[in-house]
């Protein structure tokens, strides 16, 4: 069984379909890719599936439920955490504060403070901000903020993780560390689906890619299928 | 942080707050009653104002609905306490008014929480006037009254009932401020949508805080109102004590906990001085010529400014002291 599925995910802004009956499977310890032109729907249909937008027609579930129709912070606890593509930290906290919010609201296990704050000073050392750790989030490079909004959303213990263009704007040497923070993701057991515009990467680190266009799902298959797929290649390149 | 100053900060500040709730408990025994009246009126804007930023500060919603939780404590107590003769003993009046306003403020804040920025400010202060207005239309057409009188209270009595709501709000907004719901308030001020996406229930963190902070404005509206002696919907519902703890609490400013405190005690102060001096027709201007002041030199406020000082005087200490050595 997958551990998330979408049939026929649709939303519509006004007349205009961002997303149009979109069928789409992740299952369970796979690393799912998301690629398509800019303003193919890529973010709105990860706004969909964390309820941070209503879908307009068509069912979402996790784990064989259905999760449409409720809240964001409801998604959370059930176990999907996400990242997004403009980075959201609370910028004025602490880097281990924004990480311990994660664990004592993300997870439905209420946690003492002492847990949480344990959890939170291990997963920086995860992703690599211990030594930032009293620093406000505000304060750190874009790498940072990007590697601070995954330890963040691990906090919530997700079974399924949605990375939200993680490696735009970081250089080589820093693409190549978020390449490798995503095996070492999926090595702890947690799912991924992530959303990626830097080619070398999505093709290096997915079992499976699918691609949007126009709101629509035109192509789905492994990087070698993708990479050689007619329909892509126009996409991306022009006819 | 080391443990141990974490724990010896965690109850010096109650424990401060406790002291100094003794000593103003005491304060009526060696002052006059002159001075025991101007104290309720300080203890009162301080405690509008810890109330308001207590939601206010944190979660960056900017409310302007404190005149009507305080008119609605004031429209309490004149219902169950006319001059005819008290319908209910005082601390019970004081705990519906409470209600009253808690209630008043779950279901506003549930109809507004999800407005952001100048739209809740603009609906906040249009529900002071609206409730304001539905009163007088009420008074004309309903029950045919202008006004009402309430009973006389004894000025002792009403300090020392301020004190006590005072010293519970203090607390309150201290230990919330402190606790998870703090946290969670902070995190919708710095990034609404990170903090849902992160697990935080946002509409219930946002009304409940909300709504508490209301209790207490409420109350202390209800413990005013004798003071008062007459009362309209003009007086009980007056748009300035919407503006007033929001501009104590930027004075005073808003990064520390007791930044409104300060705020409110010194503003306060200053007002009850001015009012009673031969000042008193300039005191809103004299106010507007300090708030400007303050604004354009002291934008985190009095404690801002001090926290700057502190810091100068600690690198200039420290300074010297390599220089010895």
């Amino acid at each position: 069984m997958p551990i998330l599925e979408g049939e026929g995910v649709t939303k519509y802004f006004g007349g205009l379909a961002a997303v149009l009956n979109v069928d789409f499977h992740v299952n369970q310890g796979e690393i799912v890719g998301l690629i398509g032109p800019n303003g193919s729907g890529k973010t709105t249909l990860f706004n969909l599936i964390s309820a941070a937008l209503a879908t307009t027609e068509g069912v979402i579930r996790y784990k064989g439920k259905k999760i449409t129709g409720l809240r964001p912070h409801q998604i959370c606890r059930l176990g999907l955490a996400r990242t997004f593509q403009s980075v959201k930290v609370f910028a004025n906290m602490p880097v281990l504060q924004n990480v311990l919010l994660g664990s004592l609201f993300g997870t439905p296990i209420n946690m003492s403070s002492a847990n949480a704050a344990k959890e939170a000073e291990e997963l920086l050392e995860f992703v690599g901000l211990s030594a930032v750790r009293a620093t406000p989030a505000g304060d750190l490079t874009l790498a940072n903020q990007k590697r601070l909004e995954v330890a963040r959303a691990l906090a919530t213990k997700p079974e399924l993780l949605l990375l939200d263009e993680l490696m735009a704007g970081l250089n080589p040497a820093e693409v190549a560390q978020a390449m490798e923070l995503v095996s070492r993701i999926r090595d702890k057991g947690i799912t991924i689906f992530m959303i990626e515009h830097v080619m070398k990467a999505i093709m290096n680190v997915c079992d499976r890619i699918m691609v949007l266009h126009h709101g629509e799902k035109i192509a789905e298959g492994t990087p070698q299928e993708i990479a050689s797929s007619r329909t892509v290649i126009e996409v991306y390149l022009g006819e | 942080m080391d443990i141990t100053t974490f724990k010896s900060r965690r109850f010096w500040v109650p424990g401060l707050l406790l002291l100094a709730s003794a000593a103003l408990a005491t304060l009526p025994l060696w002052v006059g009653s002159y001075w025991v009246v101007r104290l309720t009126a300080i203890l009162m804007y301080i405690l509008l104002t810890v109330s308001w930023a207590l939601f206010s500060g944190p979660s960056g919603y900017m409310s302007l609905a404190t005149a009507a939780f305080y008119g609605v404590g004031i429209y309490t107590s004149a219902i169950l306490l006319p001059s005819t003769g008290a319908l209910l003993p005082l601390p019970l009046v004081i705990v519906i008014a409470g209600l009253a306003s808690f209630s008043l403020g779950l279901l506003v804040g549930a109809l507004t929480l999800r407005l952001r920025g100048i739209y809740f400010a603009v609906f906040t202060f249009g529900l002071v006037l609206l409730i304001q207005r539905f009163l007088v239309w009420w008074e004309m057409t309903v029950t045919h009254t202008r006004g009402r009188i309430i009973i006389v209270v004894d000025d002792t009595i009403i300090y020392y009932v301020m004190l006590g709501i005072f010293v519970v709000a203090l607390l309150t907004a201290y230990f919330i401020r402190r606790s998870r719901s703090g946290l969670a308030l902070q995190s919708i001020g710095e990034n609404e949508e990170a903090a849902a996406h992160m697990g935080v229930n946002v509409t219930l963190v946002k009304v409940i805080t909300f709504a508490i902070t209301a209790v207490f404005m409420g109350a202390a509206g209800a413990i005013m109102a004798p003071k008062l002696i007459y009362i309209d919907p003009y007086i009980a519902f007056n748009p300035l004590i919407s503006f007033i703890p929001v501009l104590m609490a930027i004075f005073g400013g808003l990064g520390q906990f007791y930044g409104p405190i300060i705020g409110a005690a010194i503003f306060a102060y200053l007002q009850e001085e001015l009012q009673a001096s031969r000042f008193a027709d300039y005191y809103m201007l004299i106010f507007g010529g300090i708030l400007v002041v303050a604004i354009a030199f002291m934008p985190n406020g009095l404690v801002g400014l001090i926290q700057r000082l502190v810091q100068k005087w600690r690198k200039g200490g420290s300074a010297e002291q390599h220089a010895n050595t």
